[in-house]
């Protein structure tokens, strides 16, 4: 389902090139929970950027869903988070101006693929039913990573890529989040790649990757 | 001091980092002073212009003696006072035309003209008596010397055909004026042994009574802090700061949106200065005097920019004081040190007062408050009702002083609560809009499209209120001036009722032209006017001499009239006033009024009130015989003519021809309207550049704001990219965002702006100029602004677009990384 192979990214700082990532090849097959670990600047978040889309490689291929990724425009980058990415960040990254039920709804009705029974199903399973009129600001942060993570289920994606979604959670909410998760993604039979520092939270995943010096170890 | 060095340094480096927020806080402050001190740098100019005119050899600033009824005296009651130790001077005043173009004589003895005479230009003693022994000498002021296209030492003649002394340059001597010794006066003006007014100087010792000596022939006048045309400019000035102020205030809506913004940015900065054990207070001063340091810096460059507006706008508002009032502005720009200083000290108050709610934050702040903002919603609403309460106060003192006021001053107080409470509601007329808006939205994009404008209101909203202001005025005055523009017009055409005008340079000259006139054929009906001046209960009055004739009768508008109102002036007894003089005096038709004459008093009833724009003086129209019988010594040197109008041009060539008259003497019908319409153009070029100054001020607001803006969106943008809407995408819908909020506010601007003109026009110019316009409305006119004010949005909006089009994914990401 994804496929990457010599996958590599460079920044500049300082002028100074930073290898960042230097040659990652990475399967996940659909269905798959991968947990991705590693040190700090190690790559991990740029390695999940350059899957979705947000940030184009300098070499090697990203292949989704038969889809490839690095020969795509910026539309269809676009077009390809859209329809089969969902998105969570550890910053949550909610509208504030919408409430919880358009943030909930948004990405679906933007990509056409409203569900309603799929829709009231995530409410009830991640238990937002009573939240659904408040705005972000008015949640805590379990409770928005929630409705970011209803957000980019909504759709129904062929690949979940999670950038450190407990990262900002104590260690008991960490952990209903992250089984919410592992839970709605069993349920849509959705790839699941998650970044986290937690060594006991990626243990919880069917496997366990770990990102050093620029390639998986 | 280190720590408060140090301190600064921390502050001042996030401008390094910001420097387009730096920009943006110094183009308001450098707009607001700029525009605010050119303002009054050209007030300036004009007070010391009417200063000058007023000291000239013993104006209004100087006490005097004069006839009870303003004409000219004996100069044997000069001699008379003399004699029984009285200080006086004595002036004979008048005017006379050369090469063409008249000016005001003034005749002075500069041997017993008092020192302590108003701060009159000083005689040397070496020039003393070059001044006064033959052939003696004219002074006059270096801008009418270029006006009357002469040389300094010239000798030019008057229209009379005597010759002046030669021209000497004064360089304090007010425009428009010669001065020349009393003798020399006595004869040009034809007007042996009479004087105008005697100056009185400091008395040595305690005189006789003025009675004593001179009975009642003469009466003391005494010297005045305000000269009338000071009282009559009074509006204008007013106006003109109006304008400065509100241009100052849009200025300051941009300084305050860069300085809230910053507060905001630098709340982590302020609490780590703290937490490092900076005091609160010496975080605060360093605050305050980054910001005064910042505000002289802008303040200067904005009194530079101000001298160069000032200097651009002077000659129309010379142009507009002359056609308004008759001042005489001098047209180069000259400049005191308390306007230097006055335009540093408002761009650091101004400053100080935009940053006041920063300040007061950052100053109640404690070390550890979270730097979560409150729920916009909350805040915004709690905010909204504020200011909406307040708008309702604001509104309640606009009607009250409606109701009650009766100054100028009311009128302008009115038209600022007005433009102040439309301001204080528009965020809340705007959140009604864009809330009914979410509420029939139906796809997840126009969803987030108006609850994402609802959100940024609060960071727009002073912004939008500088555009609503700007384009009310715009409305308000661009209405006020068409609706006087196409109400002159009309009024002109009724009003020149002659088709050729002549005006000749005595009456003798008067007398052969009409002897000659009678003779030809080609000329339907001669009409004679004629005009003098007095005064009517303290007030300059004109008098009009119109002849009996149809052509009046079907031409010239009457706003109100008696039975039968032309015949009853032909007997001598009635008069028709202006409506500005009926105003002043309170007089209606019907009411009857006491004019002086040199004969004594001359009783009027008041037959017809008629309109006369522009012309700063009170008129009564009264017949052409009568003024004659009343005022002998009426000048008849004024013929119209009704001519065939293909005869006209071969009429003008030869009287020119006969006469040796020129262009200034003769004109028809259509070029005097022409002359007169472009004068009106140029009285109101000054308003029209500074409509566009404030609308061009209130599209930087915008720009800033959105600038500004931009950055502390990217957090509420990029999540709607990473969903996989593209960036030209999200810029086009932030475009249409800017340009629909713009939209709403410029509907509003609308109606707020007609009734701008209509206070304008039904209470400022009652006020000011004593006469009321017909209200219009311009329906097309009220597109073109709207339509302007969308594209100083546009162009406002197209920046940042631009830049949120072309953005590198990688700051887009940023938002998302939490490391890479």
């Amino acid at each position: 389902m994804l496929s990457i192979r010599n996958l590599s990214k460079t920044f500049s700082a300082a002028g100074e090139p930073v290898h960042v990532l230097r040659g990652v090849d990475l399967d996940l097959k659909a269905g798959e929970r991968v947990a991705l670990t590693g040190e700090s600047g190690s790559g991990k978040s740029t390695l999940l950027h350059l899957i979705a889309g947000l940030d184009a490689a300098d070499g090697g291929t990203i292949r989704l869903a038969g889809i490839e990724v690095t020969e795509l425009s910026d539309a269809g980058r676009a077009g390809l988070r859209r329809d089969r990415i969902g998105l969570v960040f550890q910053q949550f990254n909610l509208i504030p101006s919408l409430s919880v039920a358009d943030n909930l709804a948004f990405q679906a009705r933007i990509a056409g693929r409203h569900d309603a029974a799929w829709s009231g199903e995530l409410v009830e399973r991640l238990g937002l039913g009573s939240l659904l009129k408040r705005y972000p600001e008015q949640l805590s942060g379990g409770q928005q990573q929630r409705v970011a993570i209803g957000r980019a289920l909504a759709i129904k994606p062929s690949l979940l890529l999670a950038d450190e979604p407990t990262g900002n959670l104590d260690e008991d909410t960490a952990e209903d989040v992250l089984a919410l998760t592992r839970d709605l993604v069993a349920r849509t039979g959705c790839g699941f790649l998650m970044v986290t520092h937690s060594l006991h939270l990626a243990g919880t995943l069917d496997r366990h990757l770990t990102l050093h010096a620029g390639r998986i170890a | 001091m280190r720590r408060a060095l140090w301190v600064l340094a921390v502050l001042l480096s996030h401008w390094r980092r910001h420097k387009m927020q730096f920009a943006t806080l110094l183009i308001g402050l450098i707009a607001a002073t700029a525009l605010w001190s050119g303002v009054q740098a050209i007030n300036q100019q004009a007070r010391n212009a009417y200063d000058r005119a007023a000291a000239t050899f013993g104006g209004v600033r100087t006490a005097m003696l004069v006839a009870p009824d303003a004409a000219s005296f004996s100069q044997d009651l000069f001699v008379r006072l003399r004699r029984a130790g009285w200080p006086v001077s004595p002036v004979l005043e008048g005017r006379i035309q050369v090469n063409g173009r008249p000016v005001r004589l003034l005749g002075i003895d500069p041997v017993t003209l008092p020192a302590d005479v108003g701060n009159a230009p000083r005689l040397g003693a070496a020039d003393l008596s070059s001044f006064v022994a033959l052939p003696g000498q004219t002074l006059v002021a270096k801008e009418t010397l270029t006006d009357l296209q002469e040389q300094e030492g010239t000798a030019p003649p008057i229209s009379s055909g005597a010759k002046l002394p030669p021209l000497r340059v004064l360089p304090q001597l007010v425009p428009d004026v010669l001065v020349v010794d009393i003798g020399v006066a006595q004869r040009l003006l034809n007007k042996p042994d009479q004087l105008s007014r005697l100056l009185i100087g400091k008395p040595k010792g305690k005189p006789a009574s003025l009675q004593s000596v001179v009975g009642d022939a003469l009466q003391r006048v005494e010297p005045n802090a305000e000269t009338e045309l000071e009282r009559l400019t009074d509006s204008f000035h007013l106006n003109l700061t109006a304008f400065g102020l509100l241009s100052f205030f849009v200025g300051l809506f941009i300084v305050n949106s860069a300085v809230g913004l910053a507060f905001e940015q630098r709340l982590p900065m302020l609490r780590t200065l703290r937490a490092c054990g900076a005091s609160a207070r010496l975080v605060n001063s360093v605050l305050v005097v980054e910001l005064v340091a910042l505000a002289l810096v802008a303040g200067l460059i904005g009194l530079v920019c101000g001298y160069f507006i000032a200097a651009a706008l002077l000659p129309d508002v010379a142009a507009s004081l002359r056609g308004l009032y008759g001042a005489q502005i001098p047209g180069q720009l000259t400049l005191r040190p308390e306007w230097w200083l006055a335009g540093i000290g408002i761009s650091v108050a101004g400053a100080l007062v935009a940053a006041a709610t920063s300040l007061i934050k950052a100053i109640r702040m404690p070390v550890l408050a979270t730097a979560q903002p409150y729920a916009w919603q909350q805040r915004q609403r709690r905010w909204l009702i504020l200011q909406s309460l307040a708008a309702c106060a604001v509104f309640a003192v606009a009607l009250g002083l409606l109701q009650y006021g009766v100054s100028l001053i009311a009128g302008f107080g009115v038209l600022a609560a007005l433009m102040l409470g439309a301001a204080l509601i528009l965020p809340a007329f705007l959140e009604i809009i864009l809330l009914a808006g979410q509420r029939s939205a139906r796809g997840p994009l126009a969803l987030w499209f108006w609850a994402d404008s609802r959100q940024q209101l609060s960071g727009l909203s002073l912004a939008l209120m500088a555009l609503l202001l700007a384009l009310a005025v715009n409305v308000g005055v661009s209405t006020m001036v068409e609706t006087f523009s196409r109400t002159f017009v009309g009024w002109l055409d009724g009003r020149l009722a002659a088709d050729v005008y002549i005006s000749t340079s005595d009456n003798a000259q008067g007398v052969a032209i009409r002897n000659w006139l009678k003779e030809r054929d080609d000329v339907q009906a001669i009409l004679s006017g004629g005009r003098a001046e007095t005064q009517v209960r303290g007030q300059p009055v004109e008098l009009l001499g119109l002849p009996d004739h149809a052509l009046y009768r079907e031409r010239w508008p009457l706003l109100e009239a008696a039975p039968r109102a032309w015949t009853q002036l032909v007997p001598g007894n009635a008069a028709f006033i202006s409506e500005q003089l009926s105003r002043r005096l309170n007089i209606r038709v019907g009411d009857v009024i006491d004019v002086p004459t040199p004969g004594g008093s001359w009783e009027l009833d008041i037959a017809g009130i008629y309109a006369d724009y522009g012309n700063p003086k009170g008129q009564l129209t009264v017949n052409v015989a009568a003024l004659i019988r009343h005022f002998p010594q009426t000048p008849q040197t004024r013929i119209g003519l009704i001519v065939a109008r293909a005869n006209i041009p071969g009429l003008i060539a030869a009287m020119q021809s006969q006469f040796g008259l020129d262009d200034r003497s003769v004109a028809d019908q259509a070029t005097v309207k022409a002359e007169s319409i472009r004068i009106f153009n140029r009285t109101f070029a000054v308003t029209s550049a500074l409509n566009a100054f404030t609308l061009g001020v209130a599209g930087i607001a915008l720009l800033t704001s959105l600038l500004t803006l931009a950055n502390s969106r990217l957090p509420q943008l990029a999540p709607l990219w990473a969903i996989g809407i593209t960036r030209p995408r999200l810029a086009a819908i932030e475009l249409t965002k800017t340009l629909s909020v713009a939209l709403f506010t410029s509907l509003l601007a609308v109606p707020l702006g007609l009734l701008v003109a209509w206070c304008l026009i039904a209470i400022v110019n009652v006020k000011a100029f004593g006469w009321r316009l017909p209200f219009h409305v311009f329906p097309l006119q009220l597109v073109e602004l709207v339509a302007v004010a969308l594209v100083a949005s546009l162009l406002a909006a197209l920046l940042p677009m631009i830049r949120l089009a072309r953005m590198q994914p990688a700051n887009l990401v940023k938002v998302f990384a939490n490391e890479r």
